[in-house]
């Protein structure tokens, strides 16, 4: 499994995250993960997150999906802002932040994907993972919370 | 006619970094197809292995999407530019409560659907079911196969271990390219093929008392398909503890054994052996063999009682021994009745959480070891070394006939259990070299020796696979 380095995420954004899994409850919710991968140094830093809505509206307790118009709207959010697109984030309610078989047929390599675990309504645990190269399965990546003091530039 | 690609940043990595490319084309799928020649790596992520490009993937034709025009065989023009936008998509691994079952899950278990005992009932029962094997070795195999195949809709795949050469002789899930590979992810990926509509879990991890009750806690019923003893009392106290069925499966050999442990009011593993055995009487699979199918008789009858616990059909084996002899080809039962003083499922529990249980079966360690026996050794090398000077050296091989008929150094056959029968057949005055198959038969050869007297005596160290590995290696090692 290729080293996937360090990945970190604001204590803010994290928080949006949270929030938006619980308002979303009992549905999935999901959206995109802003910010700059030093490929270099091995290190990937979430600045924003950029909620979006779920357009799967037959099965939202269990699916969530984005369509290309809304991958572009993240990618123009973030040239706007001078940021790439690492991820997508997205909450499994009820069930725990891993991925799923259907997760990992529908995923790229080098994106970030985050998934929430939101518990009757609560976020729990919020874990962030990489496709493997040959698609076989996720490498868990160490998400570090940022507290305002740590913000490297 | 230059046509640009343009290729999305995850999959740069793949491109050698490039942002872009331009290749001459006629269409889409021309220019897609020189993209994954000059990329090998990209394919996979665009197509499927049927060469289908993959749902998720959306192709753009100067911004216009291929499928409502002529989808890959779109034709292309110079200048024109190819965007590749993937739709994200994912959720979580089973549907919440499924209440129903969808046309192609109709189609696909119509034969259960048709049988009043079953019926679209019984089939959903069996999609809302979560069951947990423990091992995906020989008993795992067809567990995990027809669990799949009937629709349970959660699996969940427990085994820490890499398939190695030998399984394959009964370990029906793995095939060649599978050698190397972990057990649960390779099991994983044939449960996931064989039945796409299933949520299928791989676990690999080395189930331990740290981790076992959370582990259970998501699954109804635990099977039971593992090889050593620590784990089948681990297996065993951790279902008692939470309140769930234990489907247990053993083989040895020629013979086999199921039941159900850990039923609300049935005994448990340790109604029935309250002790485990000392360590190294009871041999595993690699020391005691097994014929490949015992395991597979075995493990579908486990998978035939998971089925009837969630379809609530039949008479299961609760309170009941199930014992198999292949040989015979005869099934005989033994009640099993819970012991009211059993310190885990009885009226009086002393048990309220799980133990160290390699301490408890007197093991320390991945495996059990052979008893340690401190005898004289002597390394492969150093034998080889002493034979070509033309030292005198009597090889005694205490290895069983059919052993001697794979491979053999050429020594004097003496079976270990026959060898305080024919000890007389040794001359104490030469130098003696035992030998078996991994070094442990030999040791007590060795060790009975010296007790009767021999002193000139040596264990090589290692055995005959040792021999194989630093000697010769054309010898087959088994």
């Amino acid at each position: 499994m290729a080293d996937t380095g360090t990945i970190s995420i604001g204590a803010e954004s994290e928080e949006r995250m949270r929030l938006h899994g619980e308002e979303t409850y009992p549905y999935e919710c999901c959206g995109a993960l802003l910010g700059r991968d030093v490929a270099d140094e091995g290190r990937r830093e979430i600045l924003e997150v950029f909620p979006l809505v779920n357009r799967r509206e037959d099965s939202p307790r269990n699916r969530f999906s984005l369509s290309p118009r809304d991958v572009l709207a993240a990618e123009r959010e973030a040239v706007t802002r001078g940021l790439d697109v690492l991820g997508w984030y997205h909450s499994h309610p009820d069930h725990p932040a891993r991925p799923s078989e259907y997760d990992r047929e529908h995923a790229w390599p080098w994106y970030s994907y985050i998934i929430l675990s939101v518990r009757q309504g609560v976020t729990a645990e919020v874990r962030s993972w990489r496709l493997a190269e040959d698609r076989s399965q996720y490498a868990e990546e160490d998400l570090e919370v940022r507290r305002p003091e740590e913000v490297k530039r | 006619m230059s046509v640009k690609v343009m290729i999305p940043t995850p999959l740069r990595v793949h491109a050698e970094g490039k942002a872009a490319a331009e290749f001459p084309a006629k269409t889409v799928a021309e220019a897609l197809g020189h993209l994954t020649a000059e990329f090998r790596d990209l394919k996979q992520h665009l197509f499927t292995k049927e060469g289908k490009l993959r749902s998720f993937v959306n192709v753009y034709l100067n911004g216009e999407d291929i499928r409502y025009l002529e989808q890959e065989n779109t034709a292309t023009k110079d200048g024109d530019t190819i965007n590749i936008i993937p739709s994200i998509a994912g959720g979580a691994p089973v549907a919440v409560a499924p209440e129903k079952l969808t046309n192609e899950e109709i189609l696909r278990y119509s034969r259960h659907l048709i049988m009043p005992e079953v019926g679209m009932e019984g089939q959903l029962k069996l999609k809302k079911a979560k069951v947990l094997l423990i091992g995906t070795g020989g008993l795992g195999a067809p567990l995990g196969l027809y669990l799949a195949a009937a629709g349970v809709g959660q699996l969940g795949l427990v085994d820490f271990d890499v398939v190695d050469f030998t399984n394959l002789q009964r370990q029906v899930t793995f095939g060649s390219s599978d050698v190397g590979k972990p057990k649960s992810q390779a099991a994983r990926a044939r449960l996931a093929n064989l039945n796409p509509d299933i949520a299928v879990e791989a676990f690999e991890t080395k189930l331990t008392s740290e981790n076992a009750l959370e582990l259970f806690r998501d699954f109804d019923i635990i099977v039971d398909g593992t090889d050593n003893f620590p784990t089948r009392y681990l297996v065993n106290d951790a279902c008692v503890l939470l309140g769930k069925p234990n489907v247990y499966g053993s083989i040895f050999r020629f013979e086999g054994q199921a039941t159900i442990f850990g039923m609300p009011d049935g005994p448990c593993y340790r109604c029935l052996y309250p002790e485990p055995p000392p360590p190294g009487l009871v041999p595993s699979c690699a020391e005691g063999g097994v014929l490949g199918v015992l395991p597979g008789i075995v493990g579908s009858i486990q998978a035939m009682e998971t089925i009837k616990l969630i379809l609530g059909a039949g008479r299961n084996l609760k309170g009941r021994l199930l014992v198999f002899d292949a040989l015979e080809m005869g099934f005989r039962e033994f009640k099993l009745r819970k012991n009211p003083a059993c310190p885990m499922c009885g009226e009086h529990r002393t048990i309220h959480e799980l133990i160290d249980y390699y301490e408890f079966c007197g093991v320390r360690g991945e495996e059990a070891p052979a008893p340690d026996l401190q005898v004289p050794e002597i390394t492969p090398r150093e034998l080889k070394a002493r034979l070509d000077k033309g030292d005198d050296l009597f090889i005694l091989d205490v290895r069983e006939p059919h052993e001697y008929q794979i491979c053999n150094l050429e020594g004097h056959l003496i079976p270990l259990g026959e060898l305080p029968r024919r000890v007389h057949e040794l001359d104490s005055s030469r130098e003696i070299v035992a030998h078996c198959r991994s070094g442990k038969r030999s040791a007590e050869a060795i060790d009975f020796l010296r007790k009767a007297g021999f002193r000139k005596i040596h264990n090589l160290k290692g055995g005959i696979l040792a021999w194989s590995d630093e000697v010769d290696p054309s010898l087959p090692k088994y």
